[in-house]
Protein backbone atom coordinates (compact mmCIF):
# COMPACT_ATOMS: atom_id res chain seq x y z
CA UNK A 1 0.00 0.00 0.00
CA UNK A 2 3.05 2.34 0.64
CA UNK A 3 3.78 2.32 -2.84
CA UNK A 4 0.81 2.49 -4.08
CA UNK A 5 0.35 5.91 -2.15
CA UNK A 6 2.23 8.28 -4.82
CA UNK A 7 1.53 6.57 -7.96
CA UNK A 8 -2.05 7.41 -6.84
CA UNK A 9 -1.05 10.67 -6.54
CA UNK A 10 0.77 11.36 -9.64
CA UNK A 11 -1.89 9.70 -11.37
CA UNK A 12 -5.09 11.81 -10.06
CA UNK A 13 -2.82 15.06 -10.14
CA UNK A 14 -1.65 14.18 -13.76
CA UNK A 15 -5.74 13.36 -14.72
CA UNK A 16 -6.74 17.15 -13.26
CA UNK A 17 -3.89 18.68 -15.03
CA UNK A 18 -5.17 16.55 -18.01
CA UNK A 19 -9.10 18.57 -17.39
CA UNK A 20 -7.54 21.40 -17.66
CA UNK A 21 -5.91 20.25 -21.43
CA UNK A 22 -9.20 19.35 -21.84
CA UNK A 23 -11.12 22.37 -21.25
CA UNK A 24 -8.51 24.14 -23.85
CA UNK A 25 -9.25 21.37 -26.14
CA UNK A 26 -12.93 21.48 -25.70
CA UNK A 27 -12.95 25.31 -27.71
CA UNK A 28 -10.90 23.52 -30.45
CA UNK A 29 -13.36 20.70 -30.82
CA UNK A 30 -16.70 22.63 -31.19
CA UNK A 31 -15.50 25.24 -33.90
CA UNK A 32 -13.68 22.40 -35.75
CA UNK A 33 -17.20 20.61 -35.40
CA UNK A 34 -19.67 23.10 -36.30
CA UNK A 35 -17.26 24.86 -39.09
CA UNK A 36 -14.96 23.26 -40.23
CA UNK A 37 -12.09 25.75 -39.30
CA UNK A 38 -9.02 24.69 -37.15
CA UNK A 39 -9.05 27.74 -35.03
CA UNK A 40 -5.62 28.50 -33.94
CA UNK A 41 -6.75 31.51 -32.22
CA UNK A 42 -8.38 29.36 -29.37
CA UNK A 43 -5.44 30.19 -26.95
CA UNK A 44 -5.22 33.66 -27.41
CA UNK A 45 -9.14 33.67 -26.41
CA UNK A 46 -8.43 32.02 -23.51
CA UNK A 47 -5.76 34.55 -22.81
CA UNK A 48 -8.22 36.83 -23.54
CA UNK A 49 -10.96 36.06 -21.91
CA UNK A 50 -8.88 35.52 -18.60
CA UNK A 51 -7.20 39.22 -19.05
CA UNK A 52 -10.89 40.79 -19.59
CA UNK A 53 -11.68 39.09 -16.70
CA UNK A 54 -9.13 39.59 -14.16
CA UNK A 55 -8.76 43.66 -15.08
CA UNK A 56 -12.88 44.24 -15.11
CA UNK A 57 -12.57 42.03 -11.79
CA UNK A 58 -10.08 44.71 -10.23
CA UNK A 59 -13.36 47.59 -10.42
CA UNK A 60 -16.58 45.53 -10.47
CA UNK A 61 -18.02 43.14 -8.60
CA UNK A 62 -16.87 39.73 -9.41
CA UNK A 63 -20.08 37.93 -10.80
CA UNK A 64 -20.28 41.37 -12.77
CA UNK A 65 -17.09 41.05 -14.12
CA UNK A 66 -17.74 37.06 -15.33
CA UNK A 67 -21.21 38.60 -17.09
CA UNK A 68 -19.38 41.71 -18.85
CA UNK A 69 -16.70 39.22 -19.87
CA UNK A 70 -19.18 37.06 -21.55
CA UNK A 71 -20.56 39.68 -23.38
CA UNK A 72 -17.38 40.67 -24.77
CA UNK A 73 -16.35 37.45 -25.69
CA UNK A 74 -19.51 37.28 -27.70
CA UNK A 75 -18.31 40.68 -29.11
CA UNK A 76 -15.30 39.27 -29.99
CA UNK A 77 -17.08 36.57 -31.70
CA UNK A 78 -19.40 38.70 -33.79
CA UNK A 79 -16.33 40.51 -35.27
CA UNK A 80 -15.09 37.55 -36.07
CA UNK A 81 -17.79 36.26 -37.64
CA UNK A 82 -18.39 39.76 -39.42
CA UNK A 83 -14.68 40.97 -40.45
CA UNK A 84 -13.10 36.90 -40.99
CA UNK A 85 -15.14 34.42 -41.50
CA UNK A 86 -18.07 36.19 -43.72
CA UNK A 87 -15.38 37.65 -46.68
CA UNK A 88 -14.10 33.77 -46.56
CA UNK A 89 -17.22 32.01 -47.28
CA UNK A 90 -16.37 28.67 -48.77
CA UNK A 91 -12.50 28.85 -48.59
CA UNK A 92 -10.65 25.92 -48.54
CA UNK A 93 -10.15 24.94 -44.85
CA UNK A 94 -6.15 26.23 -44.94
CA UNK A 95 -7.41 29.51 -45.83
CA UNK A 96 -9.53 29.81 -43.10
CA UNK A 97 -6.89 28.36 -40.41
CA UNK A 98 -4.36 30.82 -42.27
CA UNK A 99 -6.91 33.46 -41.03
CA UNK A 100 -7.13 32.56 -37.56
CA UNK A 101 -3.64 32.94 -36.73
CA UNK A 102 -3.94 36.64 -37.99
CA UNK A 103 -6.63 36.61 -34.94
CA UNK A 104 -4.14 35.14 -32.87
CA UNK A 105 -1.57 37.78 -33.72
CA UNK A 106 -4.01 40.32 -33.02
CA UNK A 107 -5.88 39.10 -29.74
CA UNK A 108 -2.78 38.75 -28.40
CA UNK A 109 -1.47 42.16 -29.24
CA UNK A 110 -5.41 43.82 -28.58
CA UNK A 111 -5.96 42.14 -25.13
CA UNK A 112 -2.36 42.95 -23.73
CA UNK A 113 -2.48 46.86 -25.43
CA UNK A 114 -6.45 47.25 -23.75
CA UNK A 115 -5.59 45.46 -20.26
CA UNK A 116 -1.96 45.01 -19.91
CA UNK A 117 0.97 42.23 -20.22
CA UNK A 118 2.10 42.13 -16.61
CA UNK A 119 1.03 39.11 -14.39
CA UNK A 120 -2.29 39.42 -12.61
CA UNK A 121 -3.20 37.41 -10.15
CA UNK A 122 -6.44 36.08 -10.44
CA UNK A 123 -8.62 34.87 -6.98
CA UNK A 124 -11.69 32.53 -7.43
CA UNK A 125 -12.09 32.25 -3.78
CA UNK A 126 -10.98 28.69 -3.99
CA UNK A 127 -8.87 27.92 -0.89
CA UNK A 128 -4.50 27.35 -2.49
CA UNK A 129 -3.82 25.27 -0.02
CA UNK A 130 -4.04 21.14 -1.11
CA UNK A 131 -6.38 18.93 0.13
CA UNK A 132 -5.41 15.40 1.95
CA UNK A 133 -7.42 12.65 0.85
CA UNK A 134 -7.78 8.71 2.31
CA UNK A 135 -5.49 9.95 5.13
CA UNK A 136 -6.67 6.44 6.59
CA UNK A 137 -5.39 4.36 3.49
CA UNK A 138 -1.80 6.40 3.07
CA UNK A 139 0.23 7.52 4.82
CA UNK A 140 0.38 11.29 4.38
CA UNK A 141 -2.72 10.90 2.74
CA UNK A 142 -3.48 12.03 -1.46
CA UNK A 143 -2.38 15.50 -2.24
CA UNK A 144 -5.26 17.36 -4.18
CA UNK A 145 -5.46 20.98 -5.21
CA UNK A 146 -8.82 22.09 -4.74
CA UNK A 147 -8.22 24.70 -7.85
CA UNK A 148 -7.95 21.36 -10.15
CA UNK A 149 -10.94 19.69 -8.43
CA UNK A 150 -13.02 22.87 -9.73
CA UNK A 151 -11.62 22.99 -12.71
CA UNK A 152 -12.86 18.90 -13.72
CA UNK A 153 -16.14 19.93 -12.27
CA UNK A 154 -16.69 22.60 -14.34
CA UNK A 155 -15.44 21.02 -17.20
CA UNK A 156 -17.97 17.96 -16.32
CA UNK A 157 -20.48 20.03 -16.72
CA UNK A 158 -19.53 21.93 -19.74
CA UNK A 159 -19.43 18.31 -21.48
CA UNK A 160 -22.85 17.53 -20.37
CA UNK A 161 -24.35 20.42 -21.50
CA UNK A 162 -22.35 20.86 -24.73
CA UNK A 163 -23.55 16.68 -25.72
CA UNK A 164 -27.14 17.75 -24.93
CA UNK A 165 -26.45 20.86 -26.86
CA UNK A 166 -25.34 19.10 -29.97
CA UNK A 167 -27.39 15.98 -29.84
CA UNK A 168 -31.11 16.64 -28.91
CA UNK A 169 -31.52 20.56 -30.03
CA UNK A 170 -32.22 21.55 -33.55
CA UNK A 171 -29.37 24.05 -33.58
CA UNK A 172 -27.29 21.28 -32.30
CA UNK A 173 -28.58 19.36 -35.58
CA UNK A 174 -27.77 22.57 -37.58
CA UNK A 175 -24.23 22.66 -36.24
CA UNK A 176 -23.69 19.59 -36.96
CA UNK A 177 -24.77 20.07 -40.84
CA UNK A 178 -22.95 23.10 -41.03
CA UNK A 179 -19.88 21.45 -40.42
CA UNK A 180 -20.19 18.92 -42.84
CA UNK A 181 -21.17 21.12 -45.87
CA UNK A 182 -21.71 24.44 -45.57
CA UNK A 183 -23.95 24.80 -49.04
CA UNK A 184 -26.06 22.00 -48.07
CA UNK A 185 -26.59 23.75 -44.68
CA UNK A 186 -27.87 26.96 -46.37
CA UNK A 187 -30.36 25.23 -48.83
CA UNK A 188 -31.86 23.44 -46.15
CA UNK A 189 -32.66 26.56 -44.48
CA UNK A 190 -29.94 27.40 -41.67
CA UNK A 191 -28.48 30.80 -41.71
CA UNK A 192 -24.52 30.15 -41.70
CA UNK A 193 -23.47 33.29 -40.33
CA UNK A 194 -25.84 33.04 -37.70
CA UNK A 195 -24.69 29.18 -36.88
CA UNK A 196 -20.98 30.94 -36.57
CA UNK A 197 -21.79 33.48 -34.04
CA UNK A 198 -23.49 30.89 -31.89
CA UNK A 199 -20.27 28.22 -32.28
CA UNK A 200 -17.88 31.09 -31.72
CA UNK A 201 -19.92 32.96 -28.58
CA UNK A 202 -20.26 29.15 -26.98
CA UNK A 203 -16.31 28.77 -27.87
CA UNK A 204 -15.48 32.43 -26.38
CA UNK A 205 -17.56 31.25 -23.10
CA UNK A 206 -14.94 27.80 -22.99
CA UNK A 207 -12.28 29.86 -23.45
CA UNK A 208 -13.19 32.29 -20.20
CA UNK A 209 -13.56 28.99 -18.44
CA UNK A 210 -10.14 27.49 -19.26
CA UNK A 211 -8.92 30.74 -18.89
CA UNK A 212 -9.97 30.94 -15.25
CA UNK A 213 -9.01 27.75 -14.18
CA UNK A 214 -5.46 27.93 -16.14
CA UNK A 215 -5.31 31.84 -14.78
CA UNK A 216 -6.28 30.95 -11.25
CA UNK A 217 -2.95 28.35 -11.39
CA UNK A 218 -0.67 30.40 -13.41
CA UNK A 219 -1.33 33.76 -13.22
CA UNK A 220 -3.29 35.63 -15.88
CA UNK A 221 0.18 36.33 -18.46
CA UNK A 222 0.99 35.65 -22.11
CA UNK A 223 1.92 32.21 -21.38
CA UNK A 224 -1.55 31.06 -21.23
CA UNK A 225 -2.05 31.88 -24.83
CA UNK A 226 0.69 29.09 -25.22
CA UNK A 227 -1.24 26.39 -23.07
CA UNK A 228 -3.45 26.17 -26.99
CA UNK A 229 -0.21 24.20 -28.28
CA UNK A 230 -0.61 21.08 -25.57
CA UNK A 231 -4.19 21.01 -26.35
CA UNK A 232 -2.86 19.98 -29.74
CA UNK A 233 -1.89 16.58 -29.00
CA UNK A 234 -5.05 16.31 -27.12
CA UNK A 235 -6.78 16.65 -29.98
CA UNK A 236 -5.02 14.52 -32.00
CA UNK A 237 -5.62 11.43 -29.55
CA UNK A 238 -9.15 12.38 -28.91
CA UNK A 239 -10.29 13.62 -32.44
CA UNK A 240 -10.97 16.85 -33.63
CA UNK A 241 -14.59 16.61 -33.90
CA UNK A 242 -15.64 14.46 -30.59
CA UNK A 243 -16.51 16.79 -27.18
CA UNK A 244 -15.40 13.44 -25.39
CA UNK A 245 -12.94 13.04 -27.03
CA UNK A 246 -11.16 16.11 -25.63
CA UNK A 247 -12.00 14.83 -22.70
CA UNK A 248 -10.06 11.61 -22.86
CA UNK A 249 -7.79 12.89 -24.81
CA UNK A 250 -6.99 15.42 -22.00
CA UNK A 251 -7.02 12.81 -18.89
CA UNK A 252 -4.65 10.59 -21.51
CA UNK A 253 -2.33 12.82 -22.19
CA UNK A 254 -2.47 14.85 -18.35
CA UNK A 255 -1.81 11.28 -16.73
CA UNK A 256 0.51 9.88 -19.12
CA UNK A 257 2.75 12.46 -19.36
CA UNK A 258 2.96 12.84 -15.32
CA UNK A 259 3.30 8.76 -14.93
CA UNK A 260 5.99 9.11 -17.58
CA UNK A 261 7.94 11.49 -15.69
CA UNK A 262 7.55 9.52 -12.59
CA UNK A 263 9.07 6.24 -14.09
CA UNK A 264 11.34 6.89 -16.42
CA UNK A 265 12.14 10.63 -15.72
CA UNK A 266 14.97 9.30 -13.21
CA UNK A 267 16.45 7.37 -15.81
CA UNK A 268 16.54 9.65 -18.34
CA UNK A 269 16.89 12.62 -16.05
CA UNK A 270 13.29 14.39 -16.58
CA UNK A 271 12.11 16.37 -18.72
CA UNK A 272 9.75 14.23 -20.18
CA UNK A 273 6.71 16.59 -20.03
CA UNK A 274 7.56 18.66 -22.29
CA UNK A 275 7.51 16.48 -25.25
CA UNK A 276 5.74 13.03 -24.15
CA UNK A 277 2.49 14.57 -25.38
CA UNK A 278 3.67 14.94 -28.82
CA UNK A 279 4.85 11.59 -28.71
CA UNK A 280 1.87 10.00 -27.79
CA UNK A 281 0.07 12.29 -30.45
CA UNK A 282 2.43 11.05 -33.23
CA UNK A 283 2.04 7.62 -31.96
CA UNK A 284 -1.51 7.60 -32.49
CA UNK A 285 -1.47 9.49 -35.64
CA UNK A 286 0.14 6.60 -37.29
CA UNK A 287 -2.42 3.94 -35.91
CA UNK A 288 -5.78 6.04 -35.85
CA UNK A 289 -5.21 9.10 -38.07
CA UNK A 290 -9.05 10.05 -37.01
CA UNK A 291 -8.24 10.03 -33.47
CA UNK A 292 -9.35 7.76 -30.58
CA UNK A 293 -13.51 9.11 -31.02
CA UNK A 294 -12.51 11.68 -33.72
CA UNK A 295 -15.41 10.26 -36.74
CA UNK A 296 -14.41 7.63 -39.08
CA UNK A 297 -13.18 9.34 -42.37
CA UNK A 298 -15.39 7.99 -44.89
CA UNK A 299 -14.22 8.67 -48.55
CA UNK A 300 -16.02 6.41 -51.53
CA UNK A 301 -13.13 5.61 -54.53
CA UNK B 1 -25.56 -7.94 -67.89
CA UNK B 2 -27.21 -6.17 -70.68
CA UNK B 3 -29.68 -8.88 -71.35
CA UNK B 4 -31.15 -8.84 -67.64
CA UNK B 5 -31.53 -5.20 -67.46
CA UNK B 6 -35.61 -4.65 -67.65
CA UNK B 7 -37.47 -2.77 -70.39
CA UNK B 8 -37.65 0.79 -70.45
CA UNK B 9 -40.88 1.22 -68.97
CA UNK B 10 -43.60 2.76 -71.13
CA UNK B 11 -43.57 6.45 -71.35
CA UNK B 12 -45.54 7.80 -68.36
CA UNK B 13 -49.05 8.79 -69.42
CA UNK B 14 -48.71 12.69 -70.33
CA UNK B 15 -51.84 13.44 -71.08
CA UNK B 16 -53.43 12.42 -68.06
CA UNK B 17 -50.97 14.64 -66.28
CA UNK B 18 -51.91 17.65 -68.23
CA UNK B 19 -54.40 18.81 -64.80
CA UNK B 20 -52.82 21.05 -62.42
CA UNK B 21 -50.33 23.41 -63.97
CA UNK B 22 -51.42 26.69 -63.14
CA UNK B 23 -49.88 30.79 -62.67
CA UNK B 24 -46.47 31.32 -62.94
CA UNK B 25 -45.22 30.58 -59.94
CA UNK B 26 -41.11 31.64 -60.33
CA UNK B 27 -40.33 34.31 -62.79
CA UNK B 28 -36.93 34.90 -63.90
CA UNK B 29 -36.85 38.28 -66.01
CA UNK B 30 -33.71 38.90 -68.12
CA UNK B 31 -31.08 37.47 -66.15
CA UNK B 32 -27.75 38.52 -66.80
CA UNK B 33 -24.62 36.52 -64.50
CA UNK B 34 -21.14 37.58 -64.94
CA UNK B 35 -17.89 36.27 -63.05
CA UNK B 36 -15.37 38.69 -63.58
CA UNK B 37 -15.27 38.45 -67.75
CA UNK B 38 -16.78 35.62 -67.93
CA UNK B 39 -20.89 35.57 -68.97
CA UNK B 40 -22.76 32.48 -67.16
CA UNK B 41 -25.87 34.04 -68.25
CA UNK B 42 -26.72 36.51 -70.47
CA UNK B 43 -30.62 37.84 -70.66
CA UNK B 44 -32.04 34.69 -69.77
CA UNK B 45 -36.23 34.75 -68.92
CA UNK B 46 -38.73 32.22 -68.59
CA UNK B 47 -41.14 31.23 -66.15
CA UNK B 48 -42.06 28.11 -64.07
CA UNK B 49 -45.41 27.44 -63.73
CA UNK B 50 -47.69 26.02 -60.71
CA UNK B 51 -47.36 22.32 -60.74
CA UNK B 52 -45.34 21.71 -63.55
CA UNK B 53 -42.33 19.87 -64.30
CA UNK B 54 -40.07 21.91 -65.99
CA UNK B 55 -37.19 21.25 -67.67
CA UNK B 56 -33.84 22.94 -68.28
CA UNK B 57 -31.34 21.71 -70.72
CA UNK B 58 -28.41 22.28 -72.46
CA UNK B 59 -24.58 21.53 -73.78
CA UNK B 60 -21.89 21.78 -70.80
CA UNK B 61 -21.35 25.08 -69.54
CA UNK B 62 -24.72 26.49 -70.88
CA UNK B 63 -25.22 28.21 -67.59
CA UNK B 64 -27.91 25.10 -66.35
CA UNK B 65 -26.39 25.21 -62.64
CA UNK B 66 -25.98 29.19 -62.99
CA UNK B 67 -29.60 29.47 -63.34
CA UNK B 68 -30.23 27.02 -60.09
CA UNK B 69 -27.74 29.03 -58.16
CA UNK B 70 -29.50 32.23 -58.90
CA UNK B 71 -32.97 31.10 -58.32
CA UNK B 72 -32.23 29.63 -55.02
CA UNK B 73 -29.41 32.98 -54.33
CA UNK B 74 -26.06 31.03 -53.61
CA UNK B 75 -25.36 33.36 -56.85
CA UNK B 76 -26.95 37.41 -57.34
CA UNK B 77 -26.96 38.68 -61.08
CA UNK B 78 -25.57 41.54 -62.15
CA UNK B 79 -29.17 42.18 -63.65
CA UNK B 80 -32.69 40.94 -64.11
CA UNK B 81 -34.92 40.18 -61.37
CA UNK B 82 -36.92 37.42 -60.01
CA UNK B 83 -40.61 37.38 -59.31
CA UNK B 84 -41.78 34.96 -56.75
CA UNK B 85 -45.51 34.07 -56.42
CA UNK B 86 -46.10 37.77 -58.17
CA UNK B 87 -43.69 39.57 -55.61
CA UNK B 88 -40.21 40.62 -56.81
CA UNK B 89 -37.58 38.90 -54.57
CA UNK B 90 -35.08 41.47 -53.08
CA UNK B 91 -31.41 40.29 -53.25
CA UNK B 92 -31.60 36.84 -51.45
CA UNK B 93 -29.78 34.50 -49.81
CA UNK B 94 -29.74 30.69 -50.13
CA UNK B 95 -31.09 30.09 -46.38
CA UNK B 96 -33.92 32.92 -47.09
CA UNK B 97 -35.20 31.37 -50.16
CA UNK B 98 -35.62 27.90 -48.03
CA UNK B 99 -37.69 29.90 -45.93
CA UNK B 100 -39.52 31.12 -48.83
CA UNK B 101 -39.93 27.67 -49.86
CA UNK B 102 -37.58 26.59 -52.51
CA UNK B 103 -35.42 23.68 -52.39
CA UNK B 104 -32.86 22.15 -54.21
CA UNK B 105 -30.38 19.19 -54.60
CA UNK B 106 -27.03 19.32 -55.42
CA UNK B 107 -25.56 18.19 -59.04
CA UNK B 108 -22.48 16.93 -56.69
CA UNK B 109 -24.39 15.59 -54.22
CA UNK B 110 -24.11 17.82 -50.73
CA UNK B 111 -25.20 15.55 -47.85
CA UNK B 112 -23.82 15.45 -44.38
CA UNK B 113 -21.92 12.48 -44.89
CA UNK B 114 -21.08 11.73 -40.86
CA UNK B 115 -24.55 11.88 -40.01
CA UNK B 116 -27.35 9.02 -40.70
CA UNK B 117 -30.24 9.17 -43.47
CA UNK B 118 -32.47 10.01 -40.90
CA UNK B 119 -30.97 12.65 -39.32
CA UNK B 120 -29.79 14.24 -42.74
CA UNK B 121 -33.75 14.21 -43.93
CA UNK B 122 -34.70 15.86 -40.71
CA UNK B 123 -32.41 18.90 -41.05
CA UNK B 124 -35.13 19.50 -43.52
CA UNK B 125 -37.46 19.74 -40.91
CA UNK B 126 -35.46 22.66 -39.05
CA UNK B 127 -37.36 25.77 -40.63
CA UNK B 128 -40.87 23.89 -39.15
CA UNK B 129 -39.35 23.52 -35.61
CA UNK B 130 -40.51 26.06 -33.52
CA UNK B 131 -39.46 24.57 -29.91
CA UNK B 132 -37.42 26.79 -27.57
CA UNK B 133 -33.79 25.96 -27.30
CA UNK B 134 -34.89 25.00 -23.23
CA UNK B 135 -37.52 22.77 -24.30
CA UNK B 136 -35.67 20.41 -26.64
CA UNK B 137 -32.41 20.01 -24.70
CA UNK B 138 -34.92 19.26 -21.97
CA UNK B 139 -36.66 17.16 -23.74
CA UNK B 140 -40.28 18.20 -22.53
CA UNK B 141 -43.31 20.07 -23.56
CA UNK B 142 -43.12 21.37 -27.22
CA UNK B 143 -39.91 19.75 -27.81
CA UNK B 144 -40.34 16.51 -27.03
CA UNK B 145 -43.98 16.52 -29.24
CA UNK B 146 -42.52 18.57 -32.01
CA UNK B 147 -39.33 15.93 -32.45
CA UNK B 148 -41.79 13.16 -32.32
CA UNK B 149 -44.12 14.41 -34.95
CA UNK B 150 -41.04 15.55 -37.37
CA UNK B 151 -39.57 12.30 -37.03
CA UNK B 152 -43.45 10.44 -38.01
CA UNK B 153 -43.31 12.71 -41.41
CA UNK B 154 -39.86 11.75 -42.01
CA UNK B 155 -40.10 8.34 -41.92
CA UNK B 156 -43.51 8.86 -43.72
CA UNK B 157 -40.93 9.95 -46.42
CA UNK B 158 -38.47 7.52 -46.27
CA UNK B 159 -41.30 4.99 -46.91
CA UNK B 160 -42.28 7.00 -49.96
CA UNK B 161 -38.85 6.75 -51.00
CA UNK B 162 -38.29 3.08 -50.24
CA UNK B 163 -35.46 3.65 -48.06
CA UNK B 164 -36.47 2.51 -44.53
CA UNK B 165 -33.72 -0.03 -44.45
CA UNK B 166 -30.77 2.68 -44.30
CA UNK B 167 -32.68 4.66 -41.33
CA UNK B 168 -29.51 4.77 -39.20
CA UNK B 169 -26.78 4.03 -42.45
CA UNK B 170 -24.40 6.96 -42.00
CA UNK B 171 -24.59 8.73 -45.55
CA UNK B 172 -21.35 8.51 -46.72
CA UNK B 173 -21.29 4.65 -46.91
CA UNK B 174 -24.19 4.57 -48.94
CA UNK B 175 -23.97 3.69 -52.53
CA UNK B 176 -24.35 6.75 -55.01
CA UNK B 177 -27.89 6.43 -56.32
CA UNK B 178 -29.29 5.45 -52.63
CA UNK B 179 -27.23 9.19 -51.85
CA UNK B 180 -29.38 10.90 -54.61
CA UNK B 181 -32.19 9.52 -53.47
CA UNK B 182 -31.29 10.29 -49.34
CA UNK B 183 -30.65 14.20 -51.06
CA UNK B 184 -33.91 14.66 -52.62
CA UNK B 185 -35.86 13.39 -49.39
CA UNK B 186 -33.85 16.02 -47.96
CA UNK B 187 -35.36 18.89 -49.81
CA UNK B 188 -38.92 16.88 -49.68
CA UNK B 189 -38.80 17.11 -46.19
CA UNK B 190 -39.01 20.93 -46.56
CA UNK B 191 -42.24 20.47 -47.73
CA UNK B 192 -41.24 23.41 -50.37
CA UNK B 193 -42.86 24.88 -53.13
CA UNK B 194 -40.86 24.99 -55.83
CA UNK B 195 -37.97 21.78 -56.11
CA UNK B 196 -35.31 22.41 -57.91
CA UNK B 197 -32.78 19.43 -58.93
CA UNK B 198 -29.53 19.53 -60.22
CA UNK B 199 -29.33 16.49 -62.33
CA UNK B 200 -30.92 14.07 -60.52
CA UNK B 201 -29.98 11.30 -62.50
CA UNK B 202 -26.55 12.06 -63.37
CA UNK B 203 -24.04 8.64 -62.70
CA UNK B 204 -27.14 6.22 -62.53
CA UNK B 205 -27.86 3.07 -64.18
CA UNK B 206 -30.68 2.78 -66.21
CA UNK B 207 -32.53 1.53 -63.43
CA UNK B 208 -31.94 4.16 -60.68
CA UNK B 209 -32.75 6.24 -63.61
CA UNK B 210 -36.65 4.67 -63.67
CA UNK B 211 -37.18 4.77 -59.99
CA UNK B 212 -35.67 8.50 -59.99
CA UNK B 213 -37.42 9.73 -62.53
CA UNK B 214 -40.83 7.81 -60.35
CA UNK B 215 -40.00 9.02 -57.41
CA UNK B 216 -40.22 12.73 -59.37
CA UNK B 217 -43.31 12.04 -61.24
CA UNK B 218 -45.22 10.48 -57.81
CA UNK B 219 -43.75 13.92 -56.02
CA UNK B 220 -45.23 16.11 -58.72
CA UNK B 221 -48.65 14.38 -58.32
CA UNK B 222 -49.01 13.29 -55.22
CA UNK B 223 -47.99 16.50 -53.54
CA UNK B 224 -48.44 18.82 -56.08
CA UNK B 225 -44.60 20.10 -55.78
CA UNK B 226 -43.89 22.04 -58.99
CA UNK B 227 -40.33 20.46 -60.17
CA UNK B 228 -37.37 22.15 -61.78
CA UNK B 229 -34.90 19.63 -63.05
CA UNK B 230 -31.43 19.49 -64.51
CA UNK B 231 -30.93 17.13 -66.83
CA UNK B 232 -28.65 15.72 -69.58
CA UNK B 233 -30.65 12.43 -70.33
CA UNK B 234 -32.81 13.84 -73.29
CA UNK B 235 -35.36 10.87 -73.04
CA UNK B 236 -35.42 11.21 -69.17
CA UNK B 237 -36.18 14.89 -70.21
CA UNK B 238 -38.85 14.22 -72.87
CA UNK B 239 -40.77 11.51 -70.89
CA UNK B 240 -41.08 13.71 -67.77
CA UNK B 241 -41.07 17.11 -68.29
CA UNK B 242 -43.89 19.59 -69.08
CA UNK B 243 -41.62 22.68 -70.64
CA UNK B 244 -38.27 22.67 -71.64
CA UNK B 245 -35.88 25.59 -71.42
CA UNK B 246 -32.99 25.09 -73.62
CA UNK B 247 -29.75 27.04 -72.79
CA UNK B 248 -26.48 26.98 -74.78
CA UNK B 249 -23.55 29.49 -74.06
CA UNK B 250 -25.61 31.35 -70.90
CA UNK B 251 -28.45 31.95 -73.87
CA UNK B 252 -31.72 31.06 -73.76
CA UNK B 253 -31.93 29.35 -76.94
CA UNK B 254 -35.18 27.67 -77.04
CA UNK B 255 -38.12 27.36 -74.16
CA UNK B 256 -41.44 24.45 -74.95
CA UNK B 257 -43.01 21.75 -74.73
CA UNK B 258 -40.59 18.95 -75.51
CA UNK B 259 -42.25 18.15 -78.75
CA UNK B 260 -41.33 21.53 -79.82
CA UNK B 261 -38.12 21.82 -77.97
CA UNK B 262 -36.73 18.40 -79.87
CA UNK B 263 -37.66 19.97 -83.08
CA UNK B 264 -36.67 23.24 -83.32
CA UNK B 265 -33.48 23.81 -85.90
CA UNK B 266 -31.40 25.34 -83.31
CA UNK B 267 -31.87 22.93 -80.36
CA UNK B 268 -30.58 20.69 -83.18
CA UNK B 269 -27.91 22.69 -84.31
CA UNK B 270 -26.78 23.17 -80.51
CA UNK B 271 -26.79 19.50 -79.60
CA UNK B 272 -25.82 17.25 -82.94
CA UNK B 273 -23.79 20.58 -84.57
CA UNK B 274 -24.37 21.77 -87.71
CA UNK B 275 -23.29 20.43 -91.16
CA UNK B 276 -20.23 22.35 -91.86
CA UNK B 277 -19.97 23.08 -95.83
Amino acid sequence: MAELGPVLEVLLGGLMSGVLYALVALGFVLIFKASGVFNFAQGAMVLFAALSLVRLAEWLPFPIAFLVTIIIMIAVAWAIERLVLRPLVGQHGLILFMATIGVTFFLDGFGQTIWGSNVYQLDLGIPASPWFLLESVFPGGLLVSPIDVFAAVIAGALVIALSIFFHSTKIGRALRAVADDHQAAQSVGIPLNRIWLIVWSTAGIVALVAGMAWGSKLGVQFSLSLVALKALPVLILGGLTSIPGAIVGGLVVGAGEKLAEFYIGPAIGGGIEYWFAYVLALAVLLVRPQGLFGEKIIERV
Amino acid sequence: MLATAPPRPAPPATPQRRRAIGEVLLAVENISLRFGGVRALTDVSFDIRKGEIRAIIGPNGAGKSSMLNVINGFYHPQEGRIVWKGRVLPRMRPHEAAAGGIARTFQNIALFKGMSTLDNIMTGRILKMRASFIEQALWIGRGRSEELRERAFVERLLDFLEITHIRHTPVGKLPYGLQKRVELARALAMEPELLLLDEPMAGMNLEEKEDMCRFILDVNEEFGTTVALIEHDMSVVMDISDRVVVLDYGKLLADGTPDQVRNDPAVIAAYLGVAHG
